[in-house]
């Protein structure tokens, strides 16, 4: 099984406080823009696809798939050397956007591309949780 | 070339606001871009070139990915406070030159509002920082990896075929006496070597080296009176590939459009290409950029490698013959200056003779910056021999 991950809080810039207040209360919101409707990743008030600043926020499923992932067995970053190995991945939401992110609760060795995958938050204890995910066994019966 | 009369500025936009305590350098770019853009009568999606200084984030990529552009031409010169007036005669110069038509020069900054204690993060940190610096990406071996996993999964790309660049790599450097690997190696030494990073292995991945290098781009006029022998510019490509709103796709580089606008301009085809230096950060970066250069089709590139297909003089496409990154230098942990040295070795008749490729009329060299794991830029130049 997977070791524990260090949960650095993230500094963020001003327009992504509501996303990360949501996380702290197990909610993963989406940027969309509401002229093209597209959701927009990595959140921000401004649509790189048709280039409108009218968006807002909406709440995302929270589930996906696995877009693509590593295994690190060695890292750099000393918070995480305790946690070795452990997966990074990019996750296809359920709404498009692929986010970077990490894959938790299962051996390392077990993730697959594909592979359908639900968020969890882990409490950065300073008003934010990180999205992580997690195999999703309710996912497995629809052939996704 | 002069850019009197080649280029005019069509669209200007200043901030309205002296105090923004709660929005990020990204948004206020993004505010002047807009409003620069409506005066001209413009829209994103008719920009091609974007200038920047070091207020933007990292160099242009951080705001092309945030603006959603699609450029054929970058310049982040820094130059202080005279940055923008340099940005302005580069633009007329590329416009000029053919390389782009929509240039995009911001500034953005809060001072003020930093001097007043504003929170820490919300001027300096861009976004795409702040949501990809959370989950232990380990320097650029983690996104690269994950390109390679991915590539793996949709072409069946196996580890023995990445191993083939760094093998062919290892008998190049083998003849560079500066070289910091100098001992060839076998396909199984390389899988042998330990992971680092999930299909990467130690091998898998360039030196770390110190060092550096430096390039004299002149006049044909001040060539003609040179006794050394010169390379011929022939062509240039360049593109920024980003993250592309969440939808990114990472089974392939910017050389998808920076390959094909250099070969068009140097007249020449893939077929004419003698010598190659391939941007090796890491073995699959080269497997993707060959493919999305046109050497092979895309998905090919792990079978490309095979055969000693890249190891020099006798390989259908002899590549990195100073031992490229993956065996000889990657200074500063960037490896385009060596890419374009060597090539100019080539052309001159003066790399190693044991990897000098016989008749070396047209190089290639082909640069990558940022990460194929999320946002980059890419660099194709074709030189010729002095008559090529
Ligand atoms: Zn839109």
């Amino acid at each position: 099984m997977s070791k524990p991950l260090p949960t650095p809080a993230p500094v963020s810039p001003p327009e992504t406080d509501e996303f990360w207040a949501a996380t702290a209360e197990g909610k993963l919101l989406l940027r969309r823009c509401d002229d093209c409707g597209i959701p927009i990743w990595y959140p921000r008030p401004f649509c790189p696809v048709c280039g409108s600043f009218r968006t807002s926020w909406s709440e995302a499923s929270g589930r996906g798939t696995v877009y693509t992932f590593t295994v690190v067995h060695r890292s750099g970053i000393p918070r995480y050397r305790e946690a070795l190995p452990y997966v990074v991945a990019y996750v296809e939401l359920a709404e498009g956007p692929r986010v970077m992110t990490n894959i938790v609760d299962c051996e390392p060795d077990d993730v697959v591309v594909g592979m359908p995958v639900r968020v969890v938050f882990h409490d950065t204890g300073q008003g934010s949780a990180l999205y992580r995910f997690q195999p999703d066994p309710t996912a497995a019966d629809d052939g996704i | 070339m002069t850019i009197r009369g080649r280029a005019f500025i069509a669209g200007i936009y200043e901030h309205p606001l002296r105090e923004i305590p709660d929005r990020s350098n990204s948004q206020i770019h993004a505010e002047v871009a807009a409003g620069a853009l409506a005066d001209a009568g413009l829209s994103f999606s008719d920009v091609d070139a974007y200038f920047c200084d070091s207020s933007a984030g990292f160099g242009p990529l951080s705001m092309a990915d945030y603006l959603g552009l699609r450029l054929t031409h970058v310049d982040s010169t820094e130059t202080g406070g005279s940055s923008y007036v340099v940005h302005v005669g580069h633009a007329a110069e590329a416009i000029a030159a053919g390389k782009c038509q929509v240039a995009l020069i911001t500034l953005a900054g809060r001072p003020r509002s930093a001097a007043m204690g504003g929170r820490p993060g919300g001027g300096g940190a861009t976004p795409d920082m702040v949501f990809e610096g959370l989950w232990g990406m380990s320097g650029a071996v983690t996104g690269y990896a994950m390109a390679a996993t991915r590539h793996m999964h949709e072409f069946g790309t196996t580890s023995a075929q990445l191993a083939e660049v760094k093998v062919a790599a290892s008998l190049h450097a083998q003849h560079n006496p500066n070289a910091f690997l100098r001992e060839p190696m076998t396909v199984e030494e390389v899988l042998e070597s330990p992971m680092i990073s999930s299909p990467l292995r130690r091998d898998d991945c360039c030196v770390v080296t110190d060092g550096g290098g430096a390039l004299i781009v002149v006049s044909p006029e001040v060539a003609r009176d040179l006794s050394r022998v010169s390379a011929k510019v022939l062509g240039h490509g360049e593109a920024v590939k980003h993250a592309d709103n969440g939808r990114l796709d990472l089974t392939y580089t910017g050389a998808v459009v920076s390959g094909p606008r250099a070969f068009e301009e140097a007249g020449v085809t893939q077929a004419d290409i003698d010598y190659a230096s391939i941007y090796d950060s890491f073995t699959i970066t080269v497997i993707e950029t060959l493919e999305d250069l046109g050497f092979c089709a895309k998905g090919e590139g792990g079978r490309f490698v095979l055969d000693g297909a890249l190891v020099a003089p006798d390989g259908r496409l002899p590549f990195n013959t100073d031992g490229g990154g993956l065996c000889n230098n990657h200074p500063s942990n960037r490896g385009g200056i060596t890419k374009v040295i060597e090539a100019v070795r080539q052309l001159r008749g003066e790399a190693h003779p044991a990897v000098q490729v016989p008749d070396c009329t047209i190089a290639l060299a082909h640069g990558t910056g940022g990460s194929i794991g999320s946002r980059m830029g890419s660099s194709t130049l074709i030189l010729g021999t002095e008559d090529a």
